[in-house]
């Protein structure tokens, strides 16, 4: 087996174990950042696969663009859940905890 | 509302009844209904979750390990019989050779996949655009926050508190970094995007990059800086303008082709900027909307408006 050869089986088997371990971790972010060297791992090998064309592609779109809204939309629940908290502590009347509630929902 | 949902299934209440007939209510018998609902809500809810939880997740793991198999063998069906890697595969083998072939003839582009994605096959890629602009109209109606639907109160407050904490502009770093790497990356994507016919990238990838070097100038210097130049009006006249011009420029091609008839379009010659006849205005049309559609996206995320409106 060839250095190339042996190279893309590390690769597949990295891609694999990326694939699993998305859907084991239970932190988001680590969710997020694991899905990102998903596709980072996924541009290596397009350009083994010699289709260069998709490995810009999926280094722009799959590790940066992609990944970036999934952060900011952990970042916006984040935010909302610290808002909901803090406003609670601060009032804690039936009302608001229900108009927090109807708003995440 | 969806405990509200499993009372009015058992048949406890009327989801109307609120509206319907409190006017004729004292304040105060209306306060001890709504105290005796809540404490009836809360034991229901309790006896559901009790009831419901254990099956409900034993159920779910089931259908979901069928399903995950049932996918994997379909999937593992499907590649056992695909063409082996590097063979050829004789069904497709008369389109493929005439690619290779006759692609830089017939198209003046060296890199054959711009020439089959933007010649050959345009209309897909034309599909392709539409689908990231249809996209983006779903992210906008979704996430828009404007004057007319700042729904309550609370909301606006939130978002309000939201971008101020998360504020990243402010950050010395991420200014000077920002500054050295934006117009690097703004660079490396026009570049990408006018070199398509010649070496791998073209309208997709370079409109990706500059997209995103676009989001990195919003989040090292605000979004003010950038509502100076790139409006909700200039994004939405960029998206159709290049759309409307890829449709009908492409369409021609195709009319006159079909027809056995010269479109009048020079070819150039092959490695040139200028060169692959259409390829190349048919890739900034692209880049464009993708640039778009990807800040697009960013903005809506993150404040819920493009440029400001």
């Amino acid at each position: 087996m060839g250095l190339v050869a042996a190279f893309r089986v590390i690769l597949l088997i990295l891609l694999i174990v990326c694939a699993i371990a998305v859907n084991l971790t239970k932190n988001l972010l680590q969710a997020v950042i694991i899905f990102m060297s998903y596709s980072s791992i996924m541009c290596i090998i397009w350009i083994l696969m010699e289709s260069p064309d998709l490995a810009i592609t999926e280094a722009a779109v799959g590790a940066g663009i992609s990944g970036t809204l999934f952060l900011m939309t952990l970042k916006k629940i984040r935010g909302s859940e610290r808002s909901n908290s803090s406003e609670a502590e601060a009032e804690p009347s039936a009302v608001t905890a229900e108009e927090g509630a109807s708003h995440e929902e | 509302m969806k405990n509200k949902f499993l009372r009015w299934l058992d048949g406890d209440v009327d989801l109307m009844e609120h509206v319907l007939d409190t006017a004729e209510v004292p304040d105060h018998t209306r306060d001890e209904i709504k105290t005796r609902e809540e404490e009836e809500e809360k034991l229901l809810i309790e006896r559901y979750r009790e009831l419901g939880q254990k099956s409900f997740y034993t159920v779910y793991h089931v259908v979901a390990i069928i399903s995950c198999v049932l996918l994997i063998g379909v999937l593992l069906f499907t590649v056992a019989r695909l063409p082996e890697y590097g063979h050829e595969n004789p069904r497709t083998v008369e389109v493929v050779s005439r690619y290779v072939e006759k692609g830089l003839e017939e198209t003046g582009a060296i890199n054959i996949v711009s020439g089959m994605i933007l010649d050959y096959r345009a209309f897909d890629t034309l599909g392709e655009s539409h689908v990231l602009f249809t996209a983006l109209i779903c992210v906008m109606i979704l996430l828009r926050i404007d004057k007319k639907n700042m729904r309550t109160d609370y909301e606006d407050y939130y978002t309000i508190k939201q971008d101020a904490y998360f504020d990243t502009s402010q950050d010395t770093i991420m200014r000077k970094v920002g500054m050295v790497l934006m117009p690097c990356i703004f660079l490396f994507g026009i570049y990408v995007l006018l070199n398509g016919q010649n070496s791998p990238g073209g309208g997709f990838s370079g409109g990706a990059i500059m997209g995103a070097a676009l989001i990195l100038f919003t989040a090292s210097f605000g979004f003010e800086k950038v509502d100076e130049f790139f409006t909700l009006k200039l994004s939405v006249v960029i998206t159709f303008v290049s759309l409307a011009f890829y449709s009908f420029a492409k369409g021609y091609v195709f009319f006159t082709g079909a027809n056995g008839l010269e479109n009048g379009i020079p070819k150039g010659i092959p490695g040139a900027i200028l060169s692959g006849g259409l390829i190349l205005p048919l890739d900034i049309a692209v880049g464009l909307v993708v640039a778009c559609t990807m800040f697009g996206f960013y903005s809506l995320f993150k404040r819920g408006s493009i440029g400001g409106a």
